[in-house]
């Protein structure tokens, strides 16, 4: 077994729940983790099941050819890539990344053939080989939010701007469900910096990529770049019913009670000035300029004031600057509506990490999040590989057991996975299919009839 | 997209749904069709089609389209057997299917106003038709029931109001159920409340939406038969059909002007008082730089001499202007040796004794004056100094002719005449300017009604 490295020149090496020494593991990835990970922990059963839509059954209407039509890539060591893999069953899938150790696993969409073979298919010029699934995704990444936190910045995150994301799914998944009337909905700890969001339903899946885009457009307020001052413009006398209800329920609450305090938006005149650039009023911001110069002591919360400030300037009616009826709301919008990464909801051929791997950066398994409890997520406590295989170890030795994870922090993340989505998912992708082969029986009995 | 097999639905049986059907147009009619029927349906329907893009160029609101289009598919189409519509409405849109699939730009002009026609004939249909045609259509909409609208008004209501101008008059109170999945632009933008993965379409959406669905099928269509004609019909049919379809998308449809009528005619000492209160830009100029130079190029003598001539001039009149103006210039003989033969040519006495018809806007616009030249219409070949000049000494005001400069810029030259007509002689010209003739007499009856109707009016010649 190779020896890695950790960066405090601390080498370790565990084999099968005997630890040799007794230093304190990195927290860092590591490949002898990622190997024992895989050995012992990934899922393979549980995303098969769910890659297979209730195709691995043993219905008359299975097919068992669909999940070979599905494509995972994986990113190996030194940043090799190796696209269009496939599997006809769990067996391969799990041996094959096994063996091949993938830093990262992505999964692709569900080919018209099994895109291992898509060459053969590729000299008909018939457009043969073409994504006909895909589950609609999509991808936050709070680095996008970067004109808007002041507290990280980049790759960073910490429990002052993760309600960022937090927003986001609060937003996105109750549009998902009560717009969209999609309900299989999975999200997922990047591992890093933000969250992925698979939409599983079957009509999700046969979404064309006008479609993506339509949803990904009904999704997007923000629309700035560097060089904008404003970058959030609400036009129209009142707003759409679900930005309305995004901001009452979601958007208003965050920023007043959380972000205005944790990010210090008004606390320095750098800061305050950005608020102002986005006011299109002159008189209305050089009287606020001048209350604000002035610094004075209060026990209030200095962000607090300023808000409320501004708020009463904007809403008096004092000032009648067109495009100033919304500046409030453009204001929060701004600093909390959800970014979306566009690109990645459009198309179908677009590959997404899956859930349960590790992320090389950090170490951090990507978990799910349970949506009507994000409130809680926190990302500096989901497990890394280190901490899992202590909370292995301490286990002790045991008969080997199928279900390892149950004695680590993993548990409760893949007994979520199963009750809260997978379980739910497969049933109602074997009620599609029974009813959908009994509809067609239906048809050509009664085709036959004279 | 094939021009696809028959369609087996039929409209509804009862008598009053079968008028108010709006075809689809799918499939050519295996009807039979007389030759002259073949022509005169076309024609008909070219009206109503040119009415609508004249009504379109003047700017008409929707709720005047809605009524012009009525208007004029009751007094074009129209018909005492219902069954009789409907076929004079199939086979007269697949004729000037035939006349405008050859270009582009006459697909194009075919494409959008048969849109239109269609857009209007669709909002006055039944609610029950409505549903059939989308239906039809393979659009997936069902109609949001009153109980169910309740519940979600407001919230239609609030988008109604968070994509229409502020001063929406009516807010639209039918509303179609229609799977998010089929309306990705409406999503897309916002544009519709969404609950449960339907999207609620309002009435003016839905009608867009078909709209398009009927363009897309009627543009395919027209690419198809282009095809056709190049390939197999044009040859098949060039004793029959061909050259009538060939004429029939340059035809000007209004009264020729051939045959002068009688209250009309005009003498030549009337000649210098009616150009300057009856006569249209183009030919005033004609005049003015005939009286002028006392000469006038061919393209320049064929325009005014014709519309003299439809203008009520006799032959001998004629002659008699012509000469006294060029025999200034190039002498009584030359005159009578070069240029009185034409004359006479033009008015029948000549040659192949063909009685030539005065031109009308269409052909005028479209001719392309030289150095030298002053035929045309002047108001695509006037510069604007030159034509605000121009139209002031005729008495435009400085209000309309800002409307008129308007009509220019936007290349509505006959529009542009129209609203001169209309300035200069104080009342509306409704049916708008086709023709320089239309304009003369328009404006004689004009005269002839401000003046004491016992006759002394200005323009009346001899008898």
């Amino acid at each position: 077994m190779a020896i890695e490295e950790s960066e405090n020149g601390r080498e370790d090496v565990l084999i099968d729940g005997q630890k040799h020494g007794n230093v304190a593991v990195p927290d860092e990835f590591n490949v002898n983790y990622l190997k024992l990970y895989y050995a012992k922990l990934f899922p393979y059963a549980d995303m098969f099941k769910w890659m297979s839509y209730g195709n691995d059954g043993k219905h008359p209407a299975c097919d068992k050819y669909y999940i070979g039509r599905r494509e995972f890539s994986f990113t190996l060591e030194n940043d090799i890539y190796v696209r269009y893999q496939s599997f006809n069953n769990v067996v391969q899938f799990e041996n094959s990344i096994k063996e091949k150790c993938p830093f990262k696993i992505d999964i692709g969409p569900v080919y018209s053939v099994d895109p291992a073979k898509k060459n053969a298919y590729a000299q008909s010029g018939d457009n043969v080989f073409t994504p006909v699934e895909r589950e609609l995704i999509f991808d936050i990444d709070i680095s996008d939010y970067d004109d808007v936190r002041y507290c990280c910045s980049g790759a960073d995150v910490c429990l002052e701007c993760w309600p960022l994301m937090t927003i986001a799914i609060k937003v996105i998944d109750t549009a998902l469900r009560d717009d969209f009337g999609f309900k299989h909905i999975l999200w997922v700890y990047s591992g890093r910096r933000g969250v992925h969001c698979w939409v599983c339903d079957g009509k999700a899946r046969r979404l064309t990529n006008e479609q993506r885009a339509a949803i990904a457009d009904y999704f997007r307020v923000y629309k700035g770049n560097e060089n904008s001052s404003k970058k959030v413009s609400l036009t129209g006398p009142v707003l759409h019913p679900f930005l309305v209800r995004s901001y009452s329920e979601v958007l208003e609450h965050f920023f007043e009670t959380r972000l205005l305090l944790s990010q210090n938006i008004f606390s320095t005149e750098d800061r305050y000035e950005k608020i102002l650039e986005m006011i299109p009023d002159t008189s209305a911001t050089s009287d606020l300029r001048g209350k604000w110069q002035t610094k004075r002591g209060s026990k209030e919360d200095i962000n607090v004031v300023r808000w409320e400030q501004l708020k009463n300037t904007l809403q008096s009616g004092k000032y009648k600057a067109t495009g100033l009826r919304r500046c409030v709301e453009e204001i929060v919008f701004s600093f909390t509506y959800p970014r979306l990464d566009m690109e990645v909801s459009r198309h179908m051929n677009h590959l997404l990490k899956a859930p349960f791997c590790v992320h090389p950066k950090t170490g951090r398994v990507c978990v799910p999040i349970d949506p009507d409890h994000c409130d809680e997520f926190d990302p500096t406590a989901v497990p890394t590989l280190s901490q899992l295989f202590e909370e292995l170890n301490m286990g002790g030795t045991r008969a080997y057991d199928d279900n390892e994870w149950d004695r680590t922090s993993l548990g409760e993340s893949i007994s979520f996975f199963r009750s809260s989505f997978l379980q739910p998912l497969l049933k109602s992708c074997k009620e599609e299919m029974e009813s959908s082969y009994n509809a067609k029986l239906q048809q050509s009995k009664s085709s036959l009839s004279w | 997209m094939e021009i696809v097999k028959p369609k087996l639905k039929k409209p509804p049986t009862s008598a009053n749904d079968a008028a108010s059907t709006l075809p689809l147009y799918c499939s050519a009619p295996s009807l039979e069709v007389r030759l002259e029927d073949f022509e005169l349906y076309a024609i008909d329907r070219l009206r109503v089609l040119k009415g609508i893009s004249d009504g379109l160029s003047r700017g008409k609101q929707p709720e005047e389209m809605e009524k012009l289009v009525d208007d004029l598919w009751k007094e074009h189409m129209g018909y005492p057997l219902r069954s009789e519509v409907t076929n004079k409405d199939i086979i007269s849109h697949f004729v000037l299917r035939l006349v405008y699939c050859r270009t582009e730009e006459l697909r194009k002009w075919f494409l959008s106003n048969e849109i239109v026609l269609f857009r209007y004939r669709f909002l006055i249909l039944s609610h029950e038709a409505q549903r059939l045609l989308m239906a039809e259509l393979d659009l997936p909409y069902k109609p949001v029931t009153t109980a169910e609208f309740e519940g979600v008004k407001e919230k239609l209501h609030l988008v109604a109001r968070s994509i229409g101008p502020p001063k929406l008059t009516e807010f639209d109170t039918i509303f179609y159920k229609v799977p998010f999945e089929e309306v990705p632009e409406l999503v897309a933008g916002r544009r519709v409340f969404i609950y449960k993965g339907y999207a609620y379409v309002a009435m003016k959406q839905v009608v867009s939406l078909v709209a398009t669905q009927f363009r897309g099928l009627l543009s395919k269509a027209l690419v198809l038969t282009n095809r056709k004609w190049t390939s197999t019909i044009r040859e098949q049919e060039k004793d029959r059909l061909t050259p009538i379809v060939e004429a029939l998308c340059t035809s000007y449809l209004g009264p020729d002007y051939s045959q002068p009528k009688e209250f009309a005619e005009v003498s030549i000492k009337d000649i210098d008082q009616v150009a300057k209160s009856s006569f249209p830009l183009c030919m005033r100029h004609l005049f003015e730089k005939l009286r002028e130079d006392h000469h006038l190029k061919h393209g320049g003598r064929m325009q005014l001499g014709l519309f003299l001539k439809g203008v009520g001039l006799k032959l001998d009149d004629a002659l008699a202007f012509w000469k006294a103006e060029f025999s200034q210039k190039v002498g009584a003989e030359r005159f009578d040796k070069e240029y009185a033969y034409s004359i006479r040519h033009n008015y029948g006495r000549e040659g192949k004794r063909t009685d030539y018809t005065p031109y009308s806007c269409q052909k005028i616009i479209s001719s392309n004056p030289g150095v030298g030249d002053h035929h045309g219409c002047p108001y695509r070949h006037f510069s604007e100094e030159n034509l605000k000049a121009a139209l002031s000494k005729m008495g435009v005001n400085s209000g309309a002719l800002e409307n008129v400069m308007d009509k220019v810029r936007n290349r509505h030259y006959q529009l542009a005449c129209t609203l001169t007509f209309e300035s200069i002689h104080g009342s509306s010209n409704d049916a708008g300017i086709n023709h320089p003739n239309q304009y003369f007499s328009d404006s004689h009856e004009i005269f002839k009604s401000k003046n004491n109707p016992s006759g002394q009016g200005e323009a009346l010649g001899d008898r």
